[in-house]
């Protein structure tokens, strides 16, 4: 049996780990919330997080096409970019797939066995996190684009109404038909 | 076992790596000491603000500063706040006594939800003013402390309370759920109000307030820049759809007085409402007028104190008896019916020097109204379009696929669910909800609310709107949403920049520009674009030259 093939046999126990551990990065508080509250909209983390990464693993799972794995790396990204996270901590939670799928082979002994293959696997986590970074500094440097459109657009509006500035129109007035002309 | 590979001493083995401990530490809340973290807050009120309108301890300071240049006696004055309105508002003592934190509340906020951070659970940020209340006021607090919820008022107990409450946009979800029906917003509000007894209030708000005290409208617009906006649209309007509109402002003797968010003169998205109401105005011939003494539907004042709320709020009726209106139309805006709704009443009464709103055109006398004389815009255009009086045409904003946010205040500050979707429903093609628990008296606020709308705090903005994104995101995706109708201008102003972020692609229209779009009207040329002067769908070829 192939790693991928072990690995797809354990995916509901390997996610349901990686996602409890990944609640833990909130404060403990919160992390009831965000585990119980099942309805989606009720709760758009937990949902977003727990929908995300069983995604994500079973793409891992099928090689590492980056197409397929950004749009979802980006659900839980946008999120956690605005939450209370060093940059570090939100892409850490790549990593804890490494440790969950560690502890998952090291309890069935077969973690030599297919250590190679392990490593294999691990490089894909690396280039998922590698990612993880882009989308990240996108979803970033979104934020600050949208904060300085707001300023623009709030000072362009200001200097418009003060008369100070004056746009060429789109349409220009019609000098032919114009009353100033025909009004002889 | 595969061979450790040699790394520097002090740097950590890739597969110990793997093993760091990524939970933050575990704590109480009263042990977890305030971080003010940038992007989270807005900036602190400028002293002329506040000296503006009289608000006690102007000052100049700064929230990223360790020094608040706090009042010496800051901690009476406090504390004294909270004696007084105890004493004065039945509600605010209840709502410090009877939380027995079953926390029906806790995981309804948006910005929790949103954010994550335990602070912003409804029940948490109230205890966050409970404990000291519990200090000082109740028995057990004074004899047990921490044992019974209780704390001393410290700098950093002030700092938090003031963090906080403004990460709370007043919108009432929480208080829904609450079995003792507490309204978690109610504390936010007093919060609020003993921060200002101490100057500590943020411009954004303060800014507003003066402006409004002062000119009219939180911006400081001054009626010739009023009358130019206005002069501007009717010239948009006019190549838009070939009618020259009429308007008026500071009509004597006119028999309605038009009171509209002043955000509608400026916003780019508020424009185009006010340009909706223009043509509709226009085309109904309404004896109605614009003031610009009192240009501003919004009420700052509410997100300071109850007395500056009720200052503001008085210029509506002085300038409706100088000009002798016989009643107000309102505009699309949020808090300002919350104000309307809950709190004039309370502050003045019924209106004697005003008559029962009855609609001219169709003679549907608005019973709701008789105590305020105040008719939203969308009860009055759904009559008319009970009664047949304007012709619409809905393809013409066939190029959006619709669904509605209902604005907090109006929907669970007044219980206002069927109009704007009665009205939507006549003018566009193509009308889809979002789910149940998202919509109505569930709504979730669009994040900006009660005048934390400014651009220093994206990230909370954002943490707030993730709720409401999430559902549109849904509706984009199952139905092609592309648009976001929506009854307030501060919805119109923050949730453009907010979609942008989590769900692009979705525009944020107000309803009376769908209304604009679709009116026929006597005169018109034939439309070719929507108000804006985008190509109406199977017009974009362009005109015919």
């Amino acid at each position: 049996m192939s790693l991928e093939e072990l690995l797809l046999e354990k995916k509901p126990i390997i996610v349901k780990r990686w996602f409890h551990l990944i609640l833990k990065t909130y404060p403990a508080d919160t992390v009831g919330f965000l585990k119980k509250q099942k309805n989606q909209f009720s709760n758009p983390v937990g949902h977003t997080i727990s929908h995300g990464i069983e995604e994500l693993f079973e793409e891992l799972l099928q090689g590492m096409n980056p197409v397929k794995i950004s749009p979802i790396l980006d659900t839980i990204i946008r999120i956690r970019a605005v939450q209370d996270f060093s940059p570090s901590q939100a892409i850490a939670f790549i990593f804890l797939l490494k440790k969950v799928i560690r502890e998952e082979l090291q309890r069935e002994g077969s973690e030599n066995r297919i250590s190679e293959d392990l490593s294999r696997l691990e490089s894909r986590i690396d280039e998922m996190a590698l990612l993880s970074f882009d989308i990240f500094m996108k979803c970033r440097e979104k934020i600050y684009e949208l904060k300085t459109n707001e300023m623009k657009n709030m000072t362009y509006g200001l200097l418009k109404r003060a008369n100070l500035i004056y746009e060429i129109q789109e349409e220009e007035p019609d000098l032919k038909s114009s009353n100033i002309i025909n009004s002889k | 076992m595969a061979v450790q590979p040699k790394v520097p001493k002090g740097i950590s083995y890739p597969d110990e790596l793997s093993k760091v401990d990524y939970k933050p530490p575990e704590k109480a809340w009263m042990d977890t000491p305030v971080v003010l973290k940038p992007n989270m807050f807005c900036w602190g009120n400028k002293e002329k603000s506040l000296k503006a309108v009289d608000f006690p301890n102007a000052r100049a300071w700064s929230v990223a500063d360790e020094d608040w240049k706090l009042p010496e006696n800051w901690k009476e004055i406090f504390l004294e706040g909270i004696r007084e309105r105890l004493d004065k508002y039945r509600t605010f003592r209840l709502f410090m006594d009877i939380c027995v934190r079953c926390g029906a509340c806790a995981d309804k906020c948006h910005f929790f939800i949103g954010g994550g951070d335990p602070k912003n659970m409804p029940v948490l940020r109230a205890e966050l003013l409970r404990s000291v209340y519990r200090k000082y006021f109740t028995g057990s607090g004074k004899a047990l402390g921490k044992l019974a919820g209780a704390r001393e008022l410290n700098i950093g107990v002030l700092k938090e309370l003031w963090y906080y409450a403004y990460q709370c946009t007043e919108c009432r979800r929480c208080s829904l759920f609450c079995p003792y029906g507490i309204d978690t917003a109610e504390v936010t509000i007093i919060a609020r109000e003993l921060l200002n007894l101490l100057g500590l209030n943020i411009e954004w708000i303060a800014g507003p307030v003066a402006n409004c005290w002062r000119t009219g409208n939180h911006m400081g617009l001054l009626p010739h820049t009023l009358r130019d906006t206005v002069e501007m649209f009717k010239a948009d309007l006019e190549t838009i759809t070939g009618v020259k509109v009429d308007y008026s402002f500071n009509r004597k003797g006119a028999e309605i007085l038009f009171v509209n968010p002043s955000g509608e003169y400026f916003d780019p998205n508020g424009n185009i409402t006010f340009m909706g109401y223009m043509l509709l105005f226009h085309e109904l011939g309404l004896d109605v007028t614009l003031s610009t003494y009192c240009s501003e539907g919004g009420n700052f004042g509410f997100f300071t104190s109850n007395e500056m709320a009720k200052r503001l709020h008085s210029k509506v009726y002085a300038e409706a008896k100088r000009l002798k209106v016989k009643w107000i139309l309102g505009g699309e805006c949020g808090h300002m019916w919350r104000v309307w709704h809950q709190y004039h009443n309370t502050w003045f009464g019924p209106v004697d020097f005003l008559e029962e709103p009855v609609s001219p055109i169709t003679g549907t006398k608005f019973e709701n109204a008789k105590s305020n004389k105040v008719v939203h815009i969308c009860e009055f255009t759904s009559d008319l379009i009970k009664h047949g009086k304007i012709k619409l045409d809905p393809s013409r904003n066939d190029n959006y696929i619709v669904t509605l946010h209902d604005s907090c205040n109006v929907s669970r500050g007044m219980g206002f669910f069927e109009e704007p979707r009665y009205i939507i429903k006549n003018v566009c093609n193509n009308f889809y909800e979002m789910p149940p628990n998202t919509i109505r008296e569930n709504t979730f606020c669009c994040g900006s609310g009660s005048g934390v709308n400014a651009s220093e705090n994206m990230e909370l903005r954002l943490r707030g709107a993730l709720p409401r994104a999430n559902a549109l995101k849904y509706v984009r995706e199952k139905f092609g949403v592309n648009t976001l109708a929506n009854i307030c201008q501060i919805d119109r102003a923050a949730l453009q920049t907010l979609a942008d972020y989590w769900v692009p692609g979705v525009a944020i229209r107000g309803v009376h520009e769908l209304v604009g779009n679709a009116l026929i009207m006597r005169g018109e040329k034939e439309r070719t674009t929507d108000l804006r002067g985008e190509p109406l769908l199977g017009k974009e070829g362009g005109e015919n030259v």
